[in-house]
Order: C-alpha cells, then sequence, then structure tokens
C-alpha cells in the first residue's frame, strides 16, 4: 500500500461518513458543517490526482465563499422547525426520486463512454498533452481558447443570475434617513454657516 | 500499513522536525510582535508600555501567555460544547498550516507548491469559520452579531485581495511564491503596482480583524465579539491564530510587493547579508506600519467598512486588473511560458 492509496482511503472514508452526517445529523449548522468537511475532503481527493488547481480552487470558492453564505443562512434559522422523525417520512418520495434521477444518469453516463486505449490513456493521465505545463497553465491555455465560449457563456449565466436576484430583491423604502458621503464632503463653511446680526427685540429671519 | 508506516518513519520524524522548524520561530514571532505592538502603541500615546516583567518588560507576554494556559475554562450553558472548542482549535491550525508554503530565503520553504498563493488565499478564506463557530455555539447574542460582522467582512475584502493577487500573479506568470520573488530581482512590485499595495495593505487590515477595522470585537458595541464566551486555553489559541494571521499577511506583502529575501540594493554591503534576515526586516517594518495604523486612526463604522470594501476597493481592484492586463499586453512585458 502505497503512501497515496492509504491518504485515498482515508479522505474517501471521511466523504462517506460526512455526507451520511450532512443527512442525518438533527442540527442543521451541524449537516452544514459536515457539507463543509465533505468538500475539504473533495479538494484533498482532487490533490492526490494531481490537479492542486482544481483543490485549491474548491476550496476558495466553495468552502470560502458559497458554504460560508450557505452556513450564514441556516444559522438564523429557527431550529424548532428542524425534522423529527415523523417529517423524514413525509420527504423520503421526493428523495428518492432525485436520487433515482441522479442514478440514471450516472448510468446513461457510463454506458455512452466508449473505453477505447485513447480514452483510458487520457483518463488514466489527463495531462499527456501537456507534459511541461503545471496544472494552472494547462487548464489557463484551454480555458481561453478551446472552451472560450463555454467559458463565457457560463459567466454571462452568472451575472444574469446576480443581477436577476438583486433585481428581485431591491425594494426602495420611503422616508429612510440615508448618509450621502458625497453631500457630507460637499458641506463646507460657506454653506452652511451664516452670520446674522440680530437686532435688539426684533428676532432673525433665515 | 504498519509496513507502510515503518517504511517512511524517518521520512515521518523529518517532515514533523521540518515543521517544528516553522512552528517554534514562529511562536517566537508571535511573542516579539505582539511586545512590540504593545510598546509602539504606548509610545505613541506618550505612556511606558509593559516595562515590569523581566528586562525592558520583554517578558510580560510569555507571561500573559502562561496566565491564559493556567487559568479555568468556562464553558457557558447551553453551548455546542464540540463545535465550541473545534473553532479556536481550527482558527489557529488555519493560521499556522498556511505558513507552510512561505519561502524565508532561497530555497528555504517546507512545501515549494506550485500553487502556493492559492494555498494562502484557501486557509486564509477557511479562518472565517472557526470565527463563526465560535459565534454560533457560544449560544450568546454578542458573539453570534460579531461572528456575523466578522464573517461578512472577511467574505467582503477577500475579494479586492483576490484581485490584487491577480494583478501581481499577472507580471509574474506564475502561482509559486519563489517564482514571485525571483520576478522581483530588478524591480520590487510595490513600485509599479503602488495603488495595489495600499489596496492590499487595507484590505490585510480588515481580513484579519485589525484595527480600524476591528468591528468584529468592537467593545463600545459588541463586548468581545465573537471571543466574548472564551477564556483561557480556547481564548490564547484565537490570539495566536489572529497575530499569527497578521504575520503571515506581512510575510504575503513581503513576497509580493518588497521583493522577499531580495537586498533592497544589490551591492557589497548589503548583498552579504543572508537573505531571511532581510526578509524579517521587511515584515517588521510592514508589521510597525500595521502597529501604527492601530495607533491613531478611529474605529470605521460597519456600512462605511461595507462601502469601502464594494464600492471603491472592488472596482478599483477590478480596473487595476484590466488595465495591468492592458499594458501588459501592449507592451510586450508579459510573462511567457512554454
Amino acid at each position: 500500500m502505497t503512501a497515496s492509496l492509504l491518504s485515498f482511503y482515508i479522505f474517501s472514508t471521511v466523504i462517506l461518513l460526512s455526507s451520511l452526517m450532512v443527512i442525518t445529523s438533527k442540527n442543521p449548522v451541524h449537516s452544514v458543517l459536515f457539507l463543509i468537511l465533505t468538500f475539504f475532503n473533495g479538494a484533498g481527493l482532487f490533490i492526490i490526482l494531481h490537479a492542486e488547481f482544481l483543490a485549491m480552487i474548491l476550496i476558495i470558492v466553495y468552502v470560502g465563499a458559497v458554504a460560508v453564505l450557505f452556513l450564514f443562512v441556516v444559522m438564523m434559522l429557527d431550529f424548532k422547525i428542524s425534522l423529527d422523525k415523523n417529517n423524514i417520512l413525509q420527504y423520503l418520495p421526493i428523495g428518492f426520486f432525485v436520487g433515482v434521477v441522479f442514478i440514471s444518469e450516472l448510468i446513461i453516463v457510463l454506458i455512452n463512454t466508449k473505453f477505447d486505449l485513447s480514452n483510458i490513456q487520457i483518463l488514466v493521465n489527463p495531462m499527456i498533452k501537456f507534459e511541461n505545463l503545471t496544472n494552472t497553465e494547462a487548464i489557463g491555455s484551454i480555458l481561453y481558447t478551446d472552451y472560450i465560449l463555454y467559458f463565457q457563456l457560463s459567466g454571462v449565466i452568472l451575472l444574469v443570475a446576480m443581477i436577476g436576484s438583486i433585481v428581485l430583491t431591491l425594494r426602495t423604502r420611503e422616508g429612510v434617513k440615508r448618509q450621502s458621503i458625497q453631500s457630507q464632503l460637499d458641506r463646507n463653511y460657506k454653506s452652511t454657516i451664516t452670520m446674522v446680526d440680530p437686532k435688539s427685540n426684533e428676532g432673525v429671519d433665515i | 500499513m504498519i509496513a507502510l508506516i515503518s517504511e517512511n518513519l524517518f521520512h515521518l520524524f523529518f517532515i514533523v522536525g521540518l515543521c517544528l522548524l516553522i512552528f517554534v520561530p514562529l511562536l517566537l514571532g508571535v511573542v516579539i510582535v505582539l511586545f512590540a505592538d504593545r510598546k509602539i502603541w504606548a509610545a505613541v500615546q506618550k505612556r511606558k508600555g509593559p516595562n515590569v516583567v523581566g528586562p525592558f518588560g520583554l517578558f510580560q507576554i510569555p507571561a500573559d501567555g502562561l496566565k491564559f494556559l493556567f487559568k479555568e475554562i468556562i464553558i457557558p450553558d447551553g453551548a455546542d460544547k464540540t463545535v465550541y472548542f473545534i473553532a479556536p482549535i481550527l482558527t489557529s491550525t488555519l493560521a499556522i498550516a498556511a505558513w507552510a508554503v512561505i519561502p524565508i530565503q532561497e530555497n528555504i520553504v517546507l512545501s515549494d507548491i506550485n500553487v502556493g498563493v492559492l494555498y494562502i488565499f484557501a486557509m486564509s478564506s477557511l479562518g472565517i469559520y472557526g470565527i463563526l463557530m465560535a459565534g454560533w455555539a457560544s449560544n450568546s447574542k454578542y458573539p453570534f452579531l460579531g461572528a456575523l460582522r466578522s464573517a461578512a467582512q472577511m467574505v467582503s475584502y477577500e475579494v479586492s485581495i483576490g484581485f490584487v493577487i491577480v494583478t501581481v500573479l499577472m507580471c509574474v506568470g506564475s502561482l509559486n511564491l519563489s517564482e514571485i520573488v525571483y520576478a522581483q530581482k530588478n524591480i520590487w512590485f510595490f513600485i509599479p503596482l503602488f495603488p495595489m499595495f495600499v489596496v492590499f495593505f487595507i484590505s490585510a487590515l480588515a481580513e484579519t480583524n485589525r484595527p480600524p477595522f476591528d468591528l468584529p470585537e468592537a467593545e463600545s458595541e459588541l463586548v468581545a465579539g465573537y471571543q466574548t464566551e472564551y477564556s483561557a486555553m480556547p481564548f490564547l489559541l484565537f490570539f495566536l491564530g489572529e497575530y499569527i494571521n497578521i504575520l503571515l499577511m506581512c510575510a504575503m506583502m513581503t513576497i509580493m510587493f518588497f521583493g522577499g529575501w531580495y537586498p533592497p540594493i544589490d551591492v557589497a554591503p548589503f548583498n552579504l547579508i543572508p537573505g531571511f534576515i532581510w526578509f524579517l526586516v521587511k515584515m517588521m517594518v510592514i508589521f510597525y506600519m500595521i502597529s501604527m495604523v492601530k495607533a491613531f486612526v478611529p474605529r470605521y463604522r460597519y456600512d462605511q467598512l461595507m462601502r469601502l470594501g464594494w464600492k471603491v476597493f472592488l472596482p478599483l481592484s477590478l480596473l487595476a486588473v484590466v488595465v495591468t492586463s492592458s499594458v501588459l499586453f501592449f507592451f510586450n512585458l508579459a510573462p511567457v511560458f512554454s
């Protein structure tokens, strides 16, 4: 047994156990924390495959940003509505349906994969075309050339999603006093202070 | 399995030894930096600072550390105990782990990986979890609010830090930290990329919860933020993690903008001094700046902090990415790789 095999078993065992804990733990915050552990160990698997760029991006994007916002939302939920045992059965049909869809998709992909020799070569050593390049350089050299259309398209889709969610949640309330930094900076001595010389018994008109 | 371990026993001990070689100087560095921080702060306010324990008060920091070690650990009622204790351990572990890729001198680095910058970025973005978990597990209002503030703040400023790193990387053409230093042999990057250095410096303050961005622990509003319910050893771990992160940011700035281990001028008296001394000197100079900021800048209000992050730094760093890449492209300065 080599060190990489040993670490593969460690990472994948932790992934399986923690993903099991995601769906079984009662406390939603614990679920999210286990989900993060799953992502983290997934990054470990990428490192074993010598895909260190993907591993780091997985940690930065999923663990460092997406899961943080996820945890944010879950932490502010009310725990009293968390599931008890009767409720679990209620969600069984839809969960079963989603599971069946995923499994059948995996099977379809596996059936349609052609296992000829050249394919296996690429599967075993995906970096064969880019022998002298590091991981990052290899991804960069195809991402902006061969796959530029898909890359930009996915960027546009994300942009649309972002703008859409901002538009949906944007509301302007009346009567809210906001601080306008520009107007504060624009205030000066002349525009704010007027010197008046009130005469006795007359008062001042401002 | 046993065969595997016994075969690699020597290698294992070697790695553990190397880790200690990083860890022990790091702890020493934290002690020195803490002492310097308090002395500088005191000097700005015309106080003496720690001056009683040991010569010049040098043993004040170890004495404080020992006090935390021997104090009783108080766990709040209704705290989620497991998460409560994982949080400080996670914070300090991640802070120390990031140091594995920092090159102190040419070829003196524990792990010279290809994605060094991304690794550090990943470790510092994972640091949020320590704070979030601490705030939630304490089961108390102030820590929770402090944790939410802290997480939002760190996520916001990480965006601009990321773009600053991208501008530096475009000038280097590699994610390896040693390569970044090699690229600065002729000119340190803080000269051509000075605005980016300023953005990075301020974002680093926000990322490490240093004043003027120490809103997670704004004592006038939130007692001590996410650390409120922590005492003794767990609190010490948080403190340690915080200062190791500050040192890490100093090291990052040294590597990315101040030419790492290179002397300022490549002539006789300067280039005879070993590189790691230059590295440490540069780190200390940057820490001095960070410390001075703490002494004379008032704390930001939270909405001002968010405005600065999203409406000033993000557009500025995006613009910098575009400008830098255009300049590199049109003047044919971009690094080419095989």
